[in-house]
């Protein structure tokens, strides 16, 4: 790994696993449901941009690309059901606070 | 120091230095805001990396889409102005050890493997992406498509659900 070369995969790689560790810690830190779909959107980016990084630097081809587009498409559906849920929550409970959502601990 | 390097430090730095705020930031809506433009940075790198139709999508599904709707997570079950508290001290170093441990663990293996390049030079791409999806990918490209709709349906049939019923 030579990060003072030209730009290579190891680069794109690095930032990727960068922003997916940052997603991680947003997603165990934070107590917001809101907050904690914002790290998983950043985790699913990462995993989009390892998949283009490969697509451009291994395969030579578009299919990294085509997968990075079924992941924005889970990652849109997956919002959308999330905050759902999170109304969901809001409604029952009245605060969307995740260490609060322990109804069935009762 | 080439293009290339410049342009890619710029936008790393504009897509990890947003994500950062998104643990700092307090304010919800600021952390959203922050995280359009970790977004934007996500779609500048595709673009860097020769993929133009995905870093259009990526504006448009990610920056246009998802973060709206994130934006009406958050008004909609905002109270009173909304401090995004992290999980208390008992949360800081769980948090911080599982991110340093995802990090370290993707610099290993970035470092310690050896990834065949192959030959050959990407031309353009949407028209290859298209024929993609309807020739070896159909199958997951209709799946994907009726899962988008059933989540969908489902999304709204569950935030609205106590009209019938409840």
């Amino acid at each position: 790994m030579n990060l003072l070369g030209p730009i290579g995969l190891s680069h794109y790689l690095l930032v990727s696993a960068a922003a997916a560790a940052i997603g991680v810690t947003v997603i165990v830190m934070k107590r917001n449901a809101v907050a904690v779909l914002m790290g998983v959107e950043l985790v699913l980016n990462s995993a989009a941009l390892n998949l283009v990084a490969f697509s451009r630097f291994v395969v030579r081809d578009v299919t990294g690309q085509v997968v990075a587009i079924f992941v924005l498409v889970i990652a849109a559906a997956e919002a959308a059901v999330a905050l759902a849920i999170v109304l969901n929550l809001f409604k029952n409970a009245s605060s969307i606070r995740l260490d609060e959502a322990d109804l069935l601990r009762e | 120091m080439n293009t290339e390097t410049v342009l890619f430090v710029t936008l790393a730095a504009v897509t990890l230095i947003p994500a950062l705020g998104l643990i700092f930031l307090r304010d919800i809506v600021r952390a959203a805001f922050s995280l359009l433009m970790s977004f934007l940075g996500f779609a500048g790198l595709y673009a860097l990396l020769g993929a133009d139709f995905l870093a259009a999508s990526q504006v448009l599904i990610y920056a246009g889409g998802i973060l709206i709707l994130l934006l009406f997570g958050v008004m909609l079950t905002r109270r009173e102005p909304i401090q995004v508290r992290s999980g208390g001290r008992a949360f800081v170093v769980p948090g911080i050890l599982s991110g340093l441990l995802v990090f370290l663990g993707s610099v290993y293996v970035v470092q310690n493997t050896k990834w065949a390049p192959a030959m050959g030079t990407v031309k353009e791409t949407t028209s290859s992406i298209g024929r993609e999806l309807m020739g070896r990918f159909v199958l997951p490209f209709e799946i994907a498509s009726v899962a988008l709709l059933v989540a969908l349906v489902g999304a709204a049939y569950i935030a609205r659900r106590d009209e019938g019923e409840a």
